[in-house]
């Protein structure tokens, strides 16, 4: 755990591995809800840190921080959401060939896999998606793709993610999910936080 | 809601609706956004006796035009402009009251870039996650404004006003002399050179074009160089994070800067006067770093 001072209301916790970071972000949570944490006002996931910001002394709290015991997050904690999916993306046949799988095996693929949302970003309610095993892991596209219709299930290096609307992209589409994946009107707004886990089963046609 | 409102008559180069932003929600993708010189739009509050968090209108560098639909008072601070009620000139900086029917004028900034027209009671368009502001990155809050828009007015704080005659108004610092920017190292300054982060503390950049409200982008300047390769995971941005990316031009992020980013921060600019400053900073402005404590 390295942390690194951010201006002066900031803190930005570096760690090893995507596990730490959902390890750290759980206790960070556990403690700001116990009133441990002091003042801060955001608590941002990433790849590999933990931002927090609207920190008063960011070095005292580094020094705290350094000393805490973070216990390892447990594949079942965390609230689950299940999503369905329609497998009908046009890069299916492409990822498929590159799992070494047959089509109608990518639905089984995704769907034996417990994903948790590592970090949000990119677009208000886009979560980057951890847990697929890494022989799964697939390159971007050569050409992104001018427009991403939203609820496309997307795959790209180590992550998963469904397009809350409408974007520009180059991940791998394989899929549709109808689900709201974002609605400021709702609370939360955001169907996927980070540190909550996602099933996603196939949609009954 | 007071049945008081506001047409928009010209709507000028880019105007939006403004308040201090929506802290909190960076986790789930949200910028923060928010007036871009929250100085200014601070003192158009306080001149009008309308809490923190009113919202005003952004403009951007040649101002707007609005009639009133009922009587309501306004003020315009920011970059100073020629204020005018139906074709007569009045203060900037000031309360202004306007009759029903009254034509509002803002004019063109000078110097700076963003004027703030705030009105007695608030602007009252709905919010989103608590904040009225227009997010341009992500699309959150009220269109930018075209002409035929009608901005509701919120209720009114207690009459009369206190302290308003009191305020100074500030003008705009830093626009023509150049901007110079108090800047922290870290959290990624050793990324770059060593020499190439002394001779950051000697450039001059100035000020590009392609500055927006999501950043302050410079040019001009010496290119600083990395000294490790490789990418940078994808890590927490803050307000004011100062990010190289790989053409080693600084970009200073602004309001509707994203929430994570890829390319190292060599640096932070505190929020505060010097940033308010940054938002006010016209294209081709020379640009300074110095090392703040």
């Amino acid at each position: 755990m390295r942390p690194l001072v951010v201006g002066g209301e900031a803190l930005l916790i570096e760690l090893d591995s995507a596990a730490e970071v959902a390890a750290l972000h759980a206790e960070l949570l556990r403690r700001r809800d116990a009133g441990e944490l002091g003042a801060v006002r955001d608590v941002v996931p990433a790849a590999r840190t933990v931002l927090l910001d609207g920190v008063r002394g960011p070095r005292a709290l580094a020094e705290r921080i350094a000393r805490w015991e973070v216990p390892p997050l447990a594949e079942t904690e965390g609230p689950l959401v299940t999503v369905p999916v329609r497998y009908d993306g046009p890069d299916l046949a492409e990822v498929a060939r590159l799992w070494g799988v047959a089509e109608r095996e990518v639905a089984g693929v995704v769907g034996d896999t417990v994903f948790r949302v590592a970090f949000c970003g990119f677009a208000p309610g886009f979560g980057y998606l951890t847990g697929l095993p890494e022989r799964f892991h697939l390159s971007r596209r050569a050409t992104p793709r001018t427009a991403v219709p939203a609820g496309s299930l997307a795959f790209a290096g180590e992550y998963a993610g469904v397009y809350p609307r409408s974007s520009p992209g180059g991940w791998q589409l394989v899929g549709t999910a109808d689900a709201v994946l974002w609605d400021p009107q709702r609370e939360p707004a955001a169907l996927f936080a980070p540190g909550v886990r996602v099933r996603f089963e196939e949609a009954s046609r | 809601m007071t049945g008081a409102a506001l047409e928009v008559v010209r709507a000028g180069a880019l105007t939006t609706v403004q308040d201090l932003g929506r802290p909190g929600y960076a986790h789930l993708g949200v910028p923060r956004s928010g007036a871009l010189d929250a100085g200014a739009l601070g003192l158009a509050n306080r001149l009008l006796g309308n809490p923190p968090e009113a919202a005003a209108l952004e403009t951007t560098l040649d101002g707007v035009g609005l009639r009133a639909l009922a009587p309501v008072t306004v003020a315009v601070t920011g970059a100073p402009c020629a204020v005018r009620v139906s074709g007569r000139a009045v203060a900037w900086g000031a309360p202004v009251r306007l009759r029903a029917g009254a034509e509002l004028e803002v004019g063109r900034a000078e110097p700076g870039v963003r004027s703030y027209v705030a009105v007695r009671g608030g602007f009252a368009v709905p919010p989103v996650l608590g904040s009225r502001s227009t997010d341009l990155l992500s699309g959150l809050g009220p269109a930018v404004l075209s002409a035929g828009t009608v901005l509701p007015v919120g209720p009114a704080g207690p009459d009369p006003v206190r302290g308003a005659d009191a305020l100074r108004v500030p003008g705009v610092p830093g626009t023509r002399a150049g901007l110079v920017l108090p800047l922290r190292p870290g959290p990624r300054a050793d990324w770059f050179e060593p020499a190439s982060l002394a001779a950051l503390w000697r450039a001059a950049f100035r000020v590009s074009p392609a500055s927006n409200r999501i950043g302050l982008r410079t040019e001009a300047g010496p290119r600083l160089e990395r000294a490790r390769g490789g990418e940078l995971p994808s890590e927490g941005m803050v307000l004011g994070a100062v990010q190289v990316p790989p053409d080693g031009l600084p970009v200073v992020f602004l309001a509707d800067h994203p929430v994570t980013g890829g390319y190292p921060v060599v640096g932070v600019v505190p929020p505060g006067p010097a940033l308010d400053a940054a938002a006010q900073a016209r294209p081709g402005v020379p640009v300074r770093f110095v090392r703040a404590r």
